[in-house]
């Protein structure tokens, strides 16, 4: 919380820097509500005296597959099922986040050369199997395996274009639809750049991960964190987080995992930085990610401005159209 | 929905080899598509036939074309009300659509587009009311207030149309929807301009030709506008252009140019003579926005479906990044 961004613990200055900012208002330099570096989501969008922002830093590196975080959220959040189907593609038999589908373990088969390939002499081991786990120890095979999440956005495409106001910011600084709001317009499944939020075919709703909005107010970490055995799943503080990630990095970086890299943690990115980031050991679109998302509100300025001019031009055409004689002299004007 | 083939499909289970040009999670869609079915076409094309209508409507009253007003001026309310239905119609809770009106959000181009219509119905409504006032009822107290606000009312209605028609193309373009975000410098162009040529066409249907020179006049505006706007949405785009010129919404994109040249051709050489040709020129103008608005909504869904449209793109904006910043240091 920086000093633009204003105490969100000061009385009196409610909404400040909300996003229906008053006119008289000094402009902050660089600074606006739809895209860009934000510091305070929850105090931008009118929390005051909030708790500080937390998410989930999802370490790809320690994920083993064991799917407990999709059942812990099917059982906590009482999702429906999406009915059995085997997909083929490894033992992801999910597919992908979806309206009853709020974790997602994703499972990639790589052939990919390694960096640092161990030259198999041919020799006798003498260790028991499994015993060289590290770095060393690793093959051309790989498994990659990931457990995806809605990433509650700095700027969350589906929230800017709710229509009714279902989709909110809570005090944590997550993004959470409110189910006796929601009319099922559609329009935040289509601007979601991540592809997370959808419609419930026989409710008609949009749904999505609320990052246990329920728990968080009773103290309690959300169930995939909870459930994650490995730890896999780290709730906390978004900023201790990202400290934590970028030790964690650091570390496998010195181990000689070099393909290790955050995703999502930046907040100068195009969604300003995501509330559920992650450590991949390969390109984000291998595991079905965006490579570089942007938050479809940053264009807004500009698309409302080709709007104008072609409104301007429909009133021009509709009002020329009567005057006797003005558009054949366009048109004969053109012929001399 | 002919899809690239590209051989890793998701059904079948294959490792996943880095590709030279791009990788994908077992070729599965990044983005959700999205959940409009043609209802919503059928509101854009409806919405911008109703406000192209009422700048006719207006334009019409002020120059003594009685016929065109009146034919514009219930068919503006007509299709709004159709529209409205459509728009309702596509909701997942139908009978919510009340929501829309808990909050004006300025970041939502829908609940823009709920306020600029919430606005725009009642003088629209006022205006065609006063074309369906009995005789009778017209001459009372009641009646005279109706017929003296329908001029106002109409005003209003045409001052506000512009906005209705153009609203609708924000709605597409402020989503993570590669062909509809991409396309935001034509898409309200497209959606203007096709809703003058609806309306244009509209009115060589309902008003006799010595009345409809201003539809003809409007229905060539929008033409031509319409198409070359197209054009240039095709060719800009790039890769993600491609699913326009590919597939269903290609045929449909074809078809919409076709009856748009062949409707604004036949009003331009035969519109003032023949009223037959007219009405013939009217309704394929009328199709051909229809078939405009279904050709782009499909490709967005196209688009959405194949996450070579997203991956390609954010890739290469990457490079570009990189490159940049390898420059300036």
């Amino acid at each position: 919380m920086t000093l633009e961004h204003g105490q969100p613990g000061q009385p009196g200055q409610p909404g400040q820097h909300s996003r229906h900012r008053q006119p008289r208002q000094p402009r902050q330099p660089r600074q606006h509500s739809l895209s860009g570096r934000l510091d305070d989501p929850a105090g931008d969008a009118g929390h005051v005296d909030h708790p500080p922002r937390v998410g989930f830093f999802t370490d790809t590196s320690v994920c083993i597959g064991c799917k407990a975080c999709e059942v812990a959220c099917k059982e906590w959040n009482l999702l429906p099922d999406d009915g059995f189907d085997l997909l083929g593609m490894s033992y992801d038999n999910t597919g992908s986040l979806g309206a009853n589908t709020w974790r997602h373990v994703a499972f990639v088969e790589q052939d990919a050369p390694v960096e640092r390939r161990p030259v198999d002499l041919g020799m006798p081991a003498f260790e028991l199997p499994g015993a060289r786990t590290g770095a060393e120890g690793r093959t051309e095979f790989r498994w990659l395996m990931a457990s995806d999440v809605c990433k509650h956005c700095t700027h969350a495409g589906c929230l800017d274009v709710c229509p009714t106001g279902a989709l909110f910011r809570t005090e944590f600084g997550t993004v959470v639809v409110q189910q006796d709001i929601c009319n099922g317009c559609g329009y935040c499944v289509s601007a979601c750049p991540y592809g997370v939020i959808d419609r419930r075919e026989d409710d008609g709703r949009a749904w999505k991960c609320t990052m246990c909005y329920d728990r968080l107010h009773d103290g309690l970490e959300p169930a995939c964190a909870k459930a994650c055995p490995t730890d896999s799943i780290q709730f906390g503080v978004l900023d201790e987080l990202r400290e934590r990630a970028q030790a964690r990095v650091e570390q496998l970086h010195e181990a000689g995992v070099a393909e290790a890299r955050l995703y999502g943690e930046d907040p100068d990115d195009g969604v300003g930085g995501d509330g559920a980031f992650f450590l991949l050991l390969d390109e984000p679109e291998v595991y079905g990610l965006p490579p570089d998302p942007v938050v479809p509100t940053r264009d807004l300025p500009r698309m409302w401005r080709y709007a104008g001019a072609a409104a301007l031009a429909l009133l021009g055409a509709g009002v020329s159209v009567f005057v006797e004689g003005f558009v054949e002299g366009l048109v004969e004007g053109r012929r001399r | 929905m002919t899809r690239q083939g590209r051989g890793d499909d998701g059904g079948r289970e294959r490792a996943m080899v880095p590709r030279a040009e791009f990788t994908s999670y077992y070729g599965r869609p990044i983005l959700k598509p999205s959940v409009w079915r043609d209802d919503v076409a059928y509101y854009f094309f409806l919405g911008g036939l109703s406000a192209g209508c009422s700048l006719l409507g207006a334009g019409a009253d002020r120059t003594g074309r009685p016929a065109l007003r009146r034919g514009t001026r219930l068919a503006a309310l007509g299709s709004l009300a159709a529209g409205g239905y459509f728009l309702v119609h596509d909701l997942g809770r139908p009978e919510r659509f009340h929501h829309m009106l808990r909050v004006a959000k300025p970041t939502s181009p829908m609940s823009v587009g709920t306020w600029i219509l919430a606005a725009y119905g009642p003088p629209v409504g006022l205006a065609a009311i006063s074309e369906l006032l009995p005789d009778g009822v017209r001459r009372s107290a009641l009646g005279r207030l109706v017929d003296a606000v329908a001029r106002p009312a109409g005003l209003a209605a045409a001052g506000l149309a512009p906005a209705v028609a153009s609203y609708t193309a924000v709605l597409l373009s402020q989503t993570a929807v590669p062909a509809w975000h991409e396309a935001h410098e034509e898409l309200p162009f497209v959606f203007t301009a096709s809703a003058a040529a609806s309306a244009g066409g509209l009115g060589m249907i309902v008003a006799p030709v010595a009345e409809a020179a201003p539809a003809r006049r409007l229905a060539m505006f929008g033409a031509i506008v319409e198409l070359a706007a197209s054009r240039r949405l095709e060719s800009r785009l790039g890769l993600v252009g491609e699913v326009f010129t590919t597939g269903e919404p290609h045929r449909e994109l074809s078809r919409a140019s076709t009856l748009t040249a062949a409707g604004v051709l036949g009003s331009m050489l035969l519109g003032r003579r023949s009223r037959a040709v007219a009405v013939l020129s009217g309704a394929a103008l009328l199709a051909g926005g229809l078939y405009e608005r279904l050709g782009l909504l499909h490709a967005g869904i196209e688009s959405a479906k194949d996450p070579k449209y997203t991956v390609v793109p954010q890739r290469a904006r990457l490079e570009r990044a990189r490159l940049w910043g390898k420059r300036q240091s």
